[in-house]
């Protein structure tokens, strides 16, 4: 219901705005279509700026996965985590999670298909996906977007923010689900 | 950032060394960039058309009725950026972007965001402590309802998809605050000679 509502909003929203902003502009006397158009032209040269780090980080989470890194990990680390009540399946998800969107909603659909998405294991995947976002990606890319390489401590903050996210998935769905 | 991607580049080779799947690592790094390249032409005409919108609404003055609106709030989260500046409105419609939970599409929003604080930056090579504020609050990602989540286990067949709602939130709200709190501390702590 929740989730229908806001996916409605978002239908509506949108097209709203490109209706609201033009109309103001012209209550205000701008001259809309120009305006638009000076806008509209630098949107290619940011996309130029921004490719090089979208094409960086894109490259890193594809050959993570694809060299069987992630697995390997999971055999290693599985046996520690679970002995802290951490189901491994949800390892390879958890460290994909800052680095690719399309990745990790891959890798819930596969939890998904496999143990079903109202197990334990399904819901600690979506709330963990649901509750973080792709944190080094963001931070690629708003910062490359101005030319900056140097992140500062923005990096190790969103970072810290993720494992924030892994742990309060785990207590919060242990204390709802289980 | 660099040795996280160092590592994670280099690491992903070493792996496919021992365990023979050199060829898939070779295989997906091109489909990657092959990849990064399409969306980077997708996001193009996204940004094209909010860049476009908020032009006008940068000339028609929305942007800073906007900021007017939201500085009491914002003067605490961002207190580099002047009252009534247009980077607040900037700023504004990003976190409002993300809140909505609207993705590729907030996307946009943000980089223009950055640019604006960039203009306020006394150091160009170096993000100010409200631009990184504003990466780590983004890079949280707190959304009132995680719409793509729910429709994923939609469509994964769930007897009720809608049931992740309250954890995701009381999570997402949790990591959002710990990202605020950490952010501010950094400042404090590197505010001084070194780093600003």
């Amino acid at each position: 219901m929740a989730g229908e509502l806001c996916s409605q909003l978002a239908d509506w929203l949108f097209p709203l705005l490109l209706a609201a902003i033009p109309l103001f502009g012209r209550y205000r006397r701008v001259a809309v279509y120009d305006a638009f158009v000076e806008g509209a032209g630098a949107g290619v040269s940011t996309v130029v700026r921004i490719m090089p780090c979208l094409l960086a980080m894109m490259t890193a989470a594809y050959m993570l996965r694809a060299s069987g890194a992630l697995a390997v990990f999971v055999d290693l680390a599985g046996p520690l985590f679970s002995s802290w009540g951490v189901p491994p399946e949800l390892l390879p998800l958890v460290l994909l999670r800052p680095l690719s969107g399309s990745g990790s909603l891959g890798l819930v659909t596969e939890i998904f298909h496999t143990y079903g998405p109202d197990s334990l294991l399904g819901v600690m995947a979506s709330v963990l996906v649901g509750s973080t976002d792709t944190t080094l990606y963001v931070i690629a890319v708003y910062l490359g977007s101005v030319g900056i390489r140097h992140t500062r401590y923005a990096a190790a903050v969103g970072l810290l923010g993720d494992a924030a996210g892994f742990i309060g998935t785990m207590l919060v769905c242990r204390y709802f689900f289980s | 950032m660099n040795s996280i991607w160092l590592a994670l580049m280099s690491g992903s080779v070493l792996f496919a060394a021992f365990h023979g799947t050199m060829a898939a690592v070779l295989h997906s790094a091109l489909q990657a960039a092959e990849a990064a390249v399409l969306l980077a032409i997708h996001l193009a005409g996204i940004m094209s058309l909010w860049l476009g919108m908020m032009k006008i609404a940068e000339k028609a003055g929305m942007v800073e009725l906007i900021a007017r609106v939201a500085s009491p709030v914002l003067g605490f989260l961002f207190p580099g950026i002047p009252r009534r500046h247009p980077a607040l409105g900037a700023v504004v419609m990003t976190l409002a972007a993300n809140l909505l939970g609207m993705g590729n599409a907030a996307t946009p929003l943000g980089i223009n965001a950055m640019r604006a604080l960039q203009q306020l930056n006394p150091q160009p090579q170096r993000p100010s402590p409200d631009m990184c504020t504003l990466t780590v609050l983004c890079a949280a990602g707190f959304t009132l309802v995680p719409a793509t989540m729910i429709a994923v286990r939609a469509s994964a067949g769930s007897a009720n998809p809608a049931v992740i709602l309250i954890p995701t939130i009381i999570v997402g709200l949790t990591v959002t605050l710990i990202v605020v709190v950490a952010d501010r501390v950094c400042r404090l702590l590197l505010a001084d000679r070194r780093w600003s």
